[in-house]
């Protein structure tokens, strides 16, 4: 591992008898582009707020760059840039004028101020918008300008939460080639939640999947598939579009029992010309053979992987049903 | 943004984020509209005073030697003096610049990302406070140096010493009135998330101590009236009583202050007995005197500014700031 930068250890947050995060232990490497995956109220965000120091954990421990963001919030503010959801500026003021402003805070006087906000806003492509006001940005533009907010006090680590939210595909891919363009340039952590799998697991190198509190597993998306679904059984489907017609003969009823007595096959169905079959472990090799040797044809043999939309719909939306229940 | 003179020195945040509050302050239209009335009533104020200014001299009068202080307290009757306008557009003022200030930042989605920024969270509060304040100040001071000059340059007599500092005093106490309200206004908008409940809630507080309050302290006042038979002590312990609750009210604890400022014949502002008032001379108080008489009633708007603030600071200081 490389040098770590977020170390989290034990983390945990309780609203009354609701626990928000569940002793979560995460450690994020310099220079890593992490994604923060989970539905609606995992408590992605609140884990973000006790990163920065703006919520005091219950219990547990949080170190960003070596200072401990409940005893030192300012000095973790310092390294670390957060985008939140939904930022919002000072509608009256140009884009250019809030960036001065955030630079000020961050120490900066008033010439050096100006030049970094007008270098940072030529990095996010905003240099055309620099004197509009910036209620009159679009969604897109705001997330820009977020990004520049964030950008100019050179953070070591930079935190969005739910910056993908409500743009359309190609800004989501623009915000997020952006975000990993930069954090290449300069080698800055990135740490981003989201609950849009797909996006993410383009941009990110690790992801931890957060669902009710509790990170269930972290790691780039293909082993954590491998993971997460090792026991799960093996779904192969065989068949051809001329197997609805031949139904009725006897090569289909012999090849019905062959395939029911391969050892593995713990359920077999039938529909509109193909077999479905739920088997312990993978048996496509032998259900080729099967069928080839009883000549009749096939022309559709797929086993089920298990990606991110399986990971998906069993976390994530069977996450939100669980709660509505 | 307003710019400052000092290029090289970094500048302390708390600063930044004051000059921010003050600009946003006095670029917003509401202060601007505040702004134009105040001006306006205050001419006009003025103007009624300088007409009806020459019949107020009279012979013998102990306040003639503070010919000057009349300015602020002068009516003729169809117009109210500089000093009641203040009493009641202050409050309206407090209100107005200091209703939105946390709930709006919440609202625009501004306050996380204030909060994310290396500062400790209090300066954004404290700020908040500060740069109204400073407008607040500016304005009242200016107002009042403005009307002085006038004053001087039409009735062409020039203030004494004690006139000027009186007028100061005055003007200092106008400050704390509406910083009052200000806070206040400033405690409600912690609480309530939208910003159009806390300038509601504020004005119903205002409305509730302007008009109501005199009614109810009124009511009990004739309930606990003593009987024609009651002793001396007994009256005065009820009147005592009736003044106590009238004094919840800040604006009346302006009013005494401001009268005995501004009146220097007013030798006591609670009820006074006989032998008290017997041999004393017709003359005014000194400077030093008025002071020590508005002392408990300065005392007690100064608490209840600290309180309201004290209140706010800690409601936002625990605050979970969420995105919007």
């Amino acid at each position: 591992m490389k040098e770590p930068i977020i170390e989290i250890v034990g983390l945990t947050k309780k609203y009354g008898n609701f626990t928000a995060v569940d002793h979560l232990n995460l450690t994020i490497g310099k220079g890593e582009v992490f994604g923060l995956l989970g539905p609606n109220g995992a408590g992605k965000s609140t884990t973000i707020l006790m990163l920065l120091g703006l919520s005091e954990p219950t219990e547990g421990n949080v170190t960003v760059c070596g200072y401990n963001s409940e005893s030192q919030p300012i000095e973790v503010k310092k390294v670390a840039g957060y985008l939140p959801e939904n930022v919002g500026f000072y509608e009256d003021r140009s884009g250019l004028d809030n960036l001065i402003y955030t630079a000020k805070l961050n120490g900066l006087n008033n010439r050096e101020a100006e030049d970094k906000a007008l270098d940072v806003l030529g990095r996010v492509g905003m240099t055309g918008e620099a004197q509009k006001l910036t209620g009159k940005y679009s969604r897109g533009m705001r997330q820009r300008l977020g990004l520049a907010n964030v950008l100019i006090k050179n953070p070591q680590v930079i935190i969005l939460d739910e910056p993908t939210l409500g743009l359309d595909p190609s800004g989501i891919q623009e915000l997020l080639d952006l975000i990993v363009q930069l954090s290449r340039e300069d080698r800055i952590t990135v740490l981003f939640s989201s609950h849009h799998l797909h996006q993410v697991q383009r941009v990110c190198d690790r992801v931890g999947l957060f669902v009710k509190g509790k990170l269930l597993d972290e790691g780039d998306i293909q082993s954590l598939s491998k993971r997460l679904f090792a026991d799960k059984p093996v779904i192969v489907t065989a068949g051809s579009d001329a197997f609805e017609e031949k139904k009725e003969t006897e090569a289909f009823f012999k090849i019905e029992n062959q395939l029911r007595k391969i050892n593995g096959v713990n359920n077999m169905q039938f529909k509109e010309g193909k077999f479905i079959l739920t088997c312990s472990h993978d048996i496509t090799a032998e259900i080729a053979s099967l069928f080839i040797a009883s000549g009749l044809p096939l022309n559709h043999l797929v086993r089920k992987e298990y990606g991110l939309d399986d990971i998906y719909n069993l976390y994530f939306e069977g996450g939100e049903k669980n709660d509505s229940n | 943004m307003t710019q400052t003179k000092h290029k090289r020195t970094k500048p302390n945040p708390f600063n930044v984020i004051v000059q921010k509050e003050i600009s946003d302050q006095v670029r917003s239209w509401r202060f601007i509209i505040m702004l134009a009335i105040i001006v306006l009533t205050c001419a006009g104020s003025m103007y009624t005073t300088l007409i009806s200014i020459a019949d107020s001299v009279k012979p013998n009068d102990p306040e003639g030697s503070f010919f000057f202080l009349k300015l602020f307290t002068l009516s003729d009757g169809t117009m109210p003096s500089f000093l009641v306008f203040i009493t009641f557009l202050g409050p309206v003022l407090g209100i107005c610049m200091g209703f939105d200030a946390i709930n709006s930042e919440i609202n625009r989605g501004t306050l996380s990302f204030m909060l994310s920024q290396p500062i400790p969270r209090d300066y954004l509060i404290n700020a908040k406070f500060t740069g109204a304040f400073i407008v607040i100040s500016v304005l009242f001071f200016s107002l009042g140096f403005l009307m002085m000059g006038l004053g001087l340059v039409i009735i062409g007599i020039p203030p004494t010493v004690e006139e000027f500092f009186r007028v100061i005093f005055f003007l200092l106490l106008a400050c704390v009135y509406v910083a009052f309200w200000l806070n206040l206004s400033i405690l409600l908008s912690v609480q309530c998330r939208q910003a159009a409940t806390s300038a509601l809630a504020a004005i119903a507080v205002w409305l509730f101590f302007s008009v109501f309050y005199n009614m109810l302290v009124n009511l009990i006042a004739k309930g606990m009236a003593p009987s024609e038979m009651a002793s001396s002590h007994q009256i005065i312990n009820y009147q005592r009583f009736i003044l106590d609750l009238l004094r919840v009210d800040p604006a009346h604890l302006f009013n005494e202050a401001t009268t005995a400022l501004l009146i220097p014949s007013v030798r006591s502002i609670g009820p006074l007995t006989m032998e008290q008032v017997y041999g004393s001379l017709p003359s005014p108080l000194p400077l030093g005197q008025s002071l020590m008489v508005v002392w408990p009633q300065l005392t007690g708007l100064i608490a209840a500014t600290v309180i309201c603030f004290a209140l706010s600071y800690v409601l936002f200081m625990k605050r979970e700031i969420r995105s919007r």
